[in-house]
């Protein structure tokens, strides 16, 4: 409105000469409503792609590279993370007699790939279990297609988890359950690892967040 | 009435001083120079702790403010590895999380006794009251911080 009103003085004062005119009429600049306007627009789409190329995970700076990870895969073979260079990999660390914390990150992770759509081929999902007691390969394999088909379920013997939880700095601790005395639960850590597509371990995702905000960490990382 | 000011002049100016300051703390607005609340691991904190030193760094509720220092950033400084709240981070590395919604976020964390950490994001206050109340909590913080770095001073 201000500036309105200020053009509309400028008009009226320049009662057709062209020196009362604005400047931007005399030398055929865009009206400088018009300019503030785009320079405004410039800056919000500046502001707007810097936010948008700001991964919504925590991020280390500068990144690492990602322990190896020596343990075998459900389908029996032997796994390797460098063998899936080129790939952005999100690893989960759970166990499958968790009832609320790993169902849901790995339900969200498996809605993120559908809404990836064809980018879906560049993420892979791997879930590191820190039950190895209780999580033999068959019994991985078997819960984590419930989810998606294409996740990889990683187990072994109790010292090569242990190990490869140490080198990813995480926390497990066996909790018997009150009344029991076989039972137990894990407590651990709920973060989504995301190592982009040469190795690097890059950022660490929250326990609880949308699906949506994996896709957007997920398809940023495999841009780059 | 102007006899009653210079009676009184003393009162009068510190009432004055005094609803300035409110008038400030209720409508100014919130400005930091960073978005990052950073909390750093210094140089030789591994050497304290194995000589039994008990270093707290971490705080075991932070608040975070969105809009103004919404990003929760994790610095370790010392020469090893460091578990540094619910992170692994190296040494010379950053560990940078932003929040984008209120909550009260809960982290796994070995170095408080709970087990647990609290990230607390509240939202940007409104002029008023609530941001009267904002600064109150901060100025709240700010003195226990204080507090704990003067205790740990005495005891050295």
């Amino acid at each position: 409105m201000i500036f309105g009103l200020i053009d509309k003085l400028r008009r009226s004062r320049a009662g057709g000469n062209p020196y009362f005119a604005s400047r931007s009429a005399r030398y055929g600049f865009p009206p400088a409503r018009e300019r503030r306007g785009a320079l405004l627009l410039s800056l919000c789409l500046v502001a707007g792609a810097a936010s948008a190329d700001k991964l919504k995970s925590g991020v280390f700076e500068p990144p690492r590279a990602a322990p190896e990870i020596a343990l075998g895969a459900a389908d029996g073979s032997a796994f390797k993370l460098a063998n899936y260079r080129g790939k952005v990999v999100v690893l989960e660390f759970g166990y499958t007699h968790c009832t609320d914390v790993c169902p849901v990150s790995l339900a969200s992770l498996a809605q993120a790939r559908r809404k990836m759509g064809p980018d879906a081929a560049g993420l892979q999902v791997v879930f590191i279990t820190v039950d190895p007691a209780r999580d033999t390969a068959p019994h991985l394999r078997a819960y984590l297609a419930k989810f998606d088909p294409s996740f990889v379920g990683l187990t072994g013997s109790q010292a090569q988890v242990d190990a490869v939880l140490k080198a990813y700095g995480i926390a497990a601790t066996r909790k018997p359950i009150e009344g029991s005395k076989t039972d137990y639960t894990m407590h651990h850590s709920s973060y989504l690892y995301f190592v982009d597509r040469q190795g690097m371990l890059r950022a660490l995702m929250p326990f609880g967040r949308p699906a949506d905000e994996m896709v957007h960490d997920a398809k940023l990382l495999l841009q780059n | 009435m102007n006899h009653a000011f210079r009676r009184h002049w003393l009162a009068c100016s510190l009432a004055a001083c005094a609803l300035g300051v409110l008038l400030w703390g209720a409508l100014a607005p919130l400005r930091f120079a960073t978005r990052d609340q950073l909390f750093e691991i210094p140089k030789g904190t591994w050497a304290r702790r194995m000589a039994g030193d008990k270093v707290e760094i971490l705080p075991a509720r932070i608040r975070l403010t969105l809009g103004v220092q919404d990003v929760l950033l994790l610095r370790n400084s010392d020469t090893v590895p460091q578990i540094f709240g619910p992170v692994l981070i190296m040494p010379g590395q950053d560990f940078r999380l932003p929040f984008e919604q209120a909550s009260d976020y809960q982290f796994a964390c070995s170095a408080h006794a709970s087990g647990q950490m609290t990230v607390a994001v509240v939202a940007l206050p409104d002029p008023g009251w609530n941001r009267l109340r904002w600064r109150v909590d901060a100025l709240v913080d700010a003195i226990r911080v204080f507090d704990k770095g003067m205790n740990r001073l005495w005891k050295n």
